[in-house]
């Protein structure tokens, strides 16, 4: 049995003249410890559907229908007592901003503690030596003093390790991690990361890492969903997904990064935008900017359906590949 | 590298320094230390004698993490910030001292980008109002239709419609607004652009759109551009040369092909392999040790010292110079000089 089975979830905000369609019948699976990655550009639905994950959309946003089995149990439709006992204790959540998720009156030992004992039956003591092992886990020197210190006296990088801490303090089955490390740098982004690949695998937690970086999905993940316009547009082994793009977005958002072109030559670009959410083509959401777009399109949305090793949403993928084969001839 | 000699550089910025001033006034500077009441003013030394040039038609990009003083590189550069030591050159003549009334034929051919588009563009503004006057200020001569066809001609040349001249800030996507901010500093025809970090708030098929943009105006006008970043991807794709500042400092200044084929300063190395790359092999990330100290209180010897694998006690207590080396670069590193890094690479 999967960890967690998401079927046809779709997420809409009620805005006033209109309601808007965010998620579009987003559907996945993710196995034990495994680690998943949701790319995108902004406005894809990558973040909405880590919130909606955890029941944590709030108006005018909400979940409209679909399952989101999480352990057998279906998110949805649980109540509020049912959630706070899920959420940051089986299912936990790292957000960008280490600075906005911390408590900035109260001391990392305080918000470590009182998260453990609102979901434990343990003494304050007890408490405190769990949250100085979690500490030292992620590499946190001298545990005992960062305790009594408050967010703002610790550096970003230092942040980031304390909330990875908390989010595994309650030992949960699966993190959600959104854009955990795009407000660091990039010698601390190595070391953030390398330290969350390193504690989902020894402890067998599932991962869903949300990003706009193909480099760091490729290394953090085994399976990657890329999305568009609230839409899963292709799904698959992360390997193949970055070595061999079926659709035409993925191809685009590949081959647009500068490492993929020589030194001072053009870059492949994508022409357009991302269309705004009460204003989707209508077709395949991607058909203006899309050089394959025909008739068909431009008037009916792509089923997402198995292609080779990957999951692909094209009316045109077979075409795709047939021109690779006869490029690749001709070369 | 060699023409350089015989060219001088376009922008000179020789031993610049640039201290913020933390503790204002006299009261703050009064301090209680061990039964005494002493005077002490603390200062963020955000740009420690910086040495750099930039050719013509060149682009040199400025590399780093924040808060090693690569933005207020630029802005001292462009004369938004007064140098506290030091001095900067445009064409031979100094610009850091000159005042408001000499600085403004330079502002006509020194234009910066900057990095948030919804920040750069007044939103009460529309693009026609934002474009022309630029246009209307250097050029004051220029009749009411001059100036409308300029501004028509350098919309069309970023790809923005000109049709949509009427229309608000807020109307356009995050793209469209830094085509518009490079456009407002494309009206004056600048010769040497400045851009801050002009793509990093922007989503990466819309950074590869402004990037291309960039690129064709370098070409199409003969830009020099002086460019911040902390994208190393776009630098090696961006860049004619690079210059890596850590702590206020520079560490290596080398072409970009150099650099990235062969990076000799410890710190160097380390960003260069903390670069998520999209092959299958896992790179060997250098983890450093530590965190980047306080540039409240600078260290005394390389600034890079506490956290470097090979630092020993001269590092400690001595601050590297920049020392040209047989491929053309310039290295700030005591153990580079004394051959203590492990030769790995060739050229070492």
């Amino acid at each position: 049995m999967s960890l967690l089975s998401v079927r046809d979830l779709t997420v809409k905000f009620a805005m006033r003249e209109q309601t808007v369609t965010a998620l579009n019948g987003i559907s996945f699976d993710l196995a034990k410890g495994e680690r998943l990655g949701i790319v995108g550009e902004s406005g894809a639905g990558k973040s909405i559907t880590g919130f909606a994950l955890m029941n944590l959309l709030s108006r005018p946003g909400f979940i409209d229908h679909g399952q989101i089995m999480f352990e057998g149990e279906d998110v949805v439709t649980m109540n509020d007592r049912q959630l706070r006992g899920m959420r940051g204790n089986r299912m936990a959540m790292i957000f960008q901003d280490p600075m906005v998720t911390l408590n900035p009156v109260l001391t990392i030992g305080q918000q470590m503690i009182e998260t453990l004992m609102a979901h434990r039956k343990l003494s304050r003591e007890e408490a405190r030596q769990i949250a100085i092992v979690k500490l030292r886990e992620v590499y946190i020197p001298s545990p005992e003093e960062r305790l009594e210190q408050y967010p703002h006296e610790l550096s970003g990088g230092m942040r980031q390790r304390i909330i990875i801490a908390i989010a595994l303090l309650l030992d949960p089955q699966l993190i959600i991690a959104d854009e955990p490390t795009t407000a660091l740098d990039v010698t601390i982004q190595a070391d953030i990361m390398e330290l969350l690949l390193e504690l989902c695998q020894s402890n067998q937690v599932g991962l869903i890492l949300i990003t706009h970086d193909l480099g760091v999905v490729s290394q953090m993940t085994e399976r990657t969903l890329v999305m568009y316009a609230g839409r899963i547009i292709e799904a698959g082994r992360t390997r193949e997904i970055i070595n061999d793009p079926q659709h035409p977005y993925t191809q685009g958002l590949i081959n647009a990064l500068p490492q993929q072109t020589l030194p001072g030559q053009r870059l492949k670009q994508i022409p357009g935008n991302m269309p705004s959410l009460t204003n989707i083509p209508p077709g395949c959401p991607f058909n203006p900017r899309c050089e394959y777009a025909t008739d068909l399109c431009r008037s009916r949305i792509p089923e997402i359906s198995h292609y080779g090793e990957v999951e692909v949403a094209c009316h045109e993928v077979q075409r795709l590949q047939s021109n690779d084969a006869r490029r690749e001839v001709k070369a | 590298m060699k023409d350089m000699a015989t060219q001088p550089a376009l922008l000179e910025i020789k031993g610049l320094e640039k201290r913020f001033d933390l503790d204002q006034g006299f009261l703050e500077t009064v301090k209680f230390k061990g039964g005494r009441i002493t005077r002490e003013a603390r200062s963020v030394h955000a740009v420690n004698n910086v040495s750099l040039d930039v050719g013509r038609g060149e682009a040199l990009c400025v590399v780093g993490e924040s808060g090693c003083g690569k933005s207020t590189v630029a802005r001292l550069v462009a004369g938004l910030l007064t140098p506290s030591a030091g001095e900067i050159h445009y064409e031979g003549q100094r610009i850091d001292d000159l005042s408001r009334h000499d600085m403004l034929p330079l502002r006509k051919k020194i234009q910066m980008i900057f990095q948030n588009p919804y920040a750069s563009l007044n939103p009460r503004m529309t693009i026609l109002q934002a474009l022309e006057e630029p246009v209307r200020h250097h050029n004051p001569k220029y009749s009411a239709a001059e100036v409308r066809d300029k501004v028509t001609e350098v919309m069309m040349s970023v790809g923005v419609d000109p049709t949509w001249i009427k229309r608000y800030p807020h109307e356009f996507s995050g793209g469209q607004r830094q085509r518009i901010a490079i456009a407002r500093a494309l009206t004056v025809d600048p010769e040497f652009i400045i851009a801050d970090e002009p793509i990093s708030a922007l989503d990466v098929s819309i950074q590869a759109q402004v990037l291309n943009l960039m690129l064709e105006a370098k070409e199409s006008r003969g830009l020099t551009y002086l460019f911040i970043t902390h994208d190393l991807s776009v630098v090696e794709h961006f860049g004619t040369r690079v210059a890596v500042l850590y702590l206020g400092t520079v560490c290596e200044v080398a072409e970009t092909a150099t650099l990235f084929s062969n990076p000799k300063h410890p710190y160097t190395r380390a960003l260069l392999s903390a670069v998520p790359q999209l092959k299958d092999d896992r790179p060997n990330h250098i983890r450093l040790k530590g965190e980047i100290p306080t540039p409240i209180n600078l260290p005394q010897g390389c600034p890079f010292e506490s956290r470097c694998a090979f630092a020993n006690g001269r590092c400690k207590s001595e601050k590297p110079r920049a020392i040209h080396q047989p491929d053309g670069s310039m290295v700030a590193c005591h153990a580079l000089e004394e051959g203590r890094l492990d030769a790995d690479a060739p050229g070492l």
